[in-house]
């Protein structure tokens, strides 16, 4: 439960949320319906969409950076992704740089 | 999997049918015992179901102990056969073997275990709690780790051990290449084990960050507390890794997949690449607790706060970051990008300057301290110069373009025992002698630990300091044996006698466990050193009683017991008990770990109708754990008086 909500304020961050959400999904859906760019640029630009909106949802509605775990928690899920992204990002330019993708049917 | 039954159990070795016997006569015994002195139950009620933190702590170090014998005697014996040229101790398969059963048993069933046996023991005391965060869990986490060492170990006698390196890299790890039981052994048991790490270390780091007593803030922990929370933190991350990793070679050997292999598309150096995903954190995971236990030692017997307790507690968190970006410098010569190699080759660098900060801030807090010179304060202070050996050599070894001169020699062989034993199992032996009072109720002797001590250490650069030489003179590891004309006889003869070496000082150790049970004075208060800075010291009695404190304590700052010492604070005197509520011991995690040892093994041999059986086993101590209802048991004002009171004498 936030502060706001708690003081009886008007919850404007979960409205201000929300429209944001509803925005990013008819940018996606626009991107996919009335564009003639590849479907490369398509997956890309959804993907990117897709991201912002998990972030938003996250700390909008599921209250992430509040609380007294709040900082901890974000800094968490932000170490998580970057050890991921690390870990992929770092295996496929490995796998597929140097003279080690020379015997490989990539 | 067609076996006959002379190949299912492992014959015609003398060695192995030694071991046979020994096992046959020790299981023997250990049952004989039990019964005769009625001592089942008690094994069972007091230990086995224990969700106690400081039981299941001593049962990891026994374990530990243990694991620490047999890697021992398989390190032994690969230093046997190379002492001369042409030695015919070990056959070249049996070397094979020993050499990998011996590295996967050191790091992951002798340095995790041991540590995360210290971490049990102590870190819920520092942190003023309980227990942890999740006891049942904490029990559980043991059960795994139990039977995946258990499983690894039988290895040896039915089946065959794993003969591909610890590092077991494919292709030579594939059915092609290794058929037979070994490389499914190492693959199961370390899976399982592995689980246990992973809840051990959610369990932890929930633990240090919600159970702390009231007023210990992140930055008024001890640094072992700190180092354990990290360790934690770089076990959730990087354990992952190597589960699915474990589980692609398992589904490649079991069920035909061709993710690592030579044939289909498969690519062998995936596995060597996600190997060390996960194989480069966990040096960070078996080398952060140690840090952390030689803090506080240094710090105990130095009378002095720990230096730049900031710097280090940065230099830790600087350490969890680094410690994911370096895993290329374990196969450089693989065929990486220069780009690749030069960037991982920084890294590597650069993740040395927050330990080298460490071994400063060490120095300094001895600097101008009184320092008692104890059994533990030799373990740590033997650490220093060994270690910055092993350090200096890590980074000659960092240098891509150098390390196609050194690697796979035994310039590395040396570099990370070096690292290993000095970091590691010094800190080990140091923490065990420092805490041995708070487990046991009485000190080890300081003498006979000294003698111990001083051969351990001795040896330890006798038999490990020439293969840096050997290294440099061209001399490959896991080569079973040489000729005279290589001339490397001198140094590996004068290496084994090290080795030997090492090996005596073990045995005076255990001597010395039995010595000191027998006739060391018994401590009469918590506090067995006198010096104590922690609040682990802070207990009524030697051993703690097992709710730990009668009454949480209050922090008010870094070193929380020394700080109530220095203002006259008692917290004996604070006699405002409380019903205290305590969990409730459970037999369902070693039944579940049992049936997963079951299902593992079935899955080794292939015989999926065991595997089946074992698999429908664990879902119904699962479904039977979900329907327990027991939420743990009060301990009264009047047994908590009683206690204290004994206690007290």
């Amino acid at each position: 439960m936030s502060q706001q909500t708690k003081k009886g304020h008007f919850p404007w961050k979960h409205i201000i949320g929300f429209l944001i959400s509803i925005a990013l999904t008819l940018v996606a859906f626009a991107t996919a319906l009335w564009t003639d760019w590849s479907s490369t640029t398509i997956f890309i630009i959804i993907l990117i969409f897709a991201v912002i909106q998990a972030a938003l949802q996250l700390v909008m509605f599921m209250h992430m950076t509040e609380g007294e775990d709040g900082g901890l928690i974000s800094g968490n899920t932000l170490f998580g992704f970057f050890i991921a992204i690390v870990i992929i990002v770092g295996t496929y330019w490995l796998m597929t740089s140097g003279h080690m993708h020379m015997g490989m049917s990539m | 999997m067609d076996l006959k039954w002379n190949e299912f159990i492992i014959t015609g070795d003398p060695l192995i049918l030694g071991a046979q016997i020994s096992i046959l006569l020790g299981g023997i015994a250990v049952v004989a015992a039990l019964t005769y002195f009625k001592k089942w139950s008690w094994l069972w009620k007091e230990w086995l179901t224990s969700v106690d933190h400081k039981k299941l702590g001593i049962m990891y170090i026994l374990s530990a102990l243990l694991m620490l014998f047999r890697g021992g005697i398989d390190g032994l014996m690969i230093r046997t056969q190379l002492a001369k040229p042409g030695m015919e101790f070990l056959d070249p398969q049996h070397y094979n073997e020993v050499f990998s059963t011996h590295g996967v048993i050191m790091i992951l069933f002798m340095a995790m275990p041991f540590l995360i046996g210290l971490i049990n023991y102590i870190v819920p005391l520092q942190i003023g709690a309980r227990d942890v965060a999740f006891p049942y869990l904490n029990n559980l986490s043991f059960w795994t780790f139990f039977v995946g060492m258990a499983l690894f170990n039988i290895s040896f006698i039915i089946g065959g051990s794993p003969d591909a390196g610890w590092t077991g890299y494919t292709p030579l790890a594939t059915n092609e290449f290794s058929p037979g039981p070994g490389q499914n052994y190492y693959l199961l048991a370390i899976q399982i084990a592995g689980i246990g790490t992973l809840m051990t270390g959610i369990n932890f780091f929930v633990t240090i960050l919600k159970m702390r007593t009231k007023g210990m803030t992140l930055m008024k922990m001890s640094m072992f507390t700190w180092t354990s929370l990290i360790t934690m933190l770089i076990i959730i991350f990087a354990f992952p890794v190597l589960t699915v990793a474990l589980a692609m070679q398992t589904f490649d050997r079991l069920f035909g997949s061709v993710l690592f292999t030579l044939q289909g598309d498969g690519n062998p150096m995936l596995w060597v690449n996600l190997f060390w995903v996960w194989g480069h954190p966990e040096v960070y995971i078996v080398i952060l607790p140690a840090f952390g236990i030689f803090s506080e030692i240094i710090s105990t017997f130095a009378r002095k706060q720990l230096f730049a307790y900031k710097a280090m507690v940065v230099s830790i968190v600087t350490i969890s970051v680094l410690s994911f970006l370096v895993w290329v410098h374990h196969f450089f010569t693989m065929g990486n990008s220069a780009e690749a190699n030069s960037f991982f080759s920084i890294t590597t660098m650069a993740i040395s300057i927050p330990t080298g900060v460490k071994i400063f801030n060490w120095l300094f807090t001895m600097y101008r301290g009184r320092i008692t010179f104890t059994t533990p304060m030799l373990w740590s202070l033997a650490f220093i110069p060994n270690f910055v050996i092993g350090g200096v050599t890590g980074v000659m070894l960092a240098m891509a373009a150098a390390d196609y001169q050194y690697h796979n020699t035994y310039f590395l062989v040396s570099h990370f025992h070096y690292v290993l034993i000095s970091g590691t199992v010094f800190a080990c032996f140091a923490g065990l002698i420092y805490w041995y009072p708070k487990m046991f109720g009485h000190k080890l002797n300081e003498k006979i630990g000294k003698w111990a001590f001083w051969i351990f250490v001795i040896g330890f650069n006798v038999c490990f300091f020439p293969q840096y030489f050997l290294g440099l003179d061209g001399m490959p590891r896991r080569i079973s044996t040489y000729l005279p004309e290589d001339g490397w006889t001198g140094l590996n003869m004068i290496s084994t006698i090290g080795a030997f070496m090492m090996g005596l000082a073990f045995l005076i150790f255990v001597y010395n466990i039995y010595y000191s049970w027998r006739y060391s004075p018994r401590e009469k208060t918590g506090d067995a050193w006198g010096l104590g800075r922690n609040l682990e010291w802070a207990t009524t009695s030697s051993i703690p009683p097992h709710y730990n404190f009668a009454v949480l304590p209050e922090v008010t700052g870094l070193d929380p017991y020394w700080d109530m010492k220095e203002k006259g604070l008692d917290q004996q005197k604070n006699t405002d008990y409380k019903p205290i509520h305590m969990p409730s011991n459970s037999s369902t995690p070693a039944i579940m770990s049992a049936l997963m040892g079951m299902a593992a093994f079935g899955l080794v041999f292939q015989w999926y109708w065991v595997g089946i059986v074992g698999a429908v086993g664990i879902f119904i101590t699962m479904i039977v754990r979900s329907f327990d209802y027991n939420d743990g048991y009060y301990v009264s004002v009047e047994e908590i008086k009683e206690t204290e009171a004994k206690a007290n004498k």
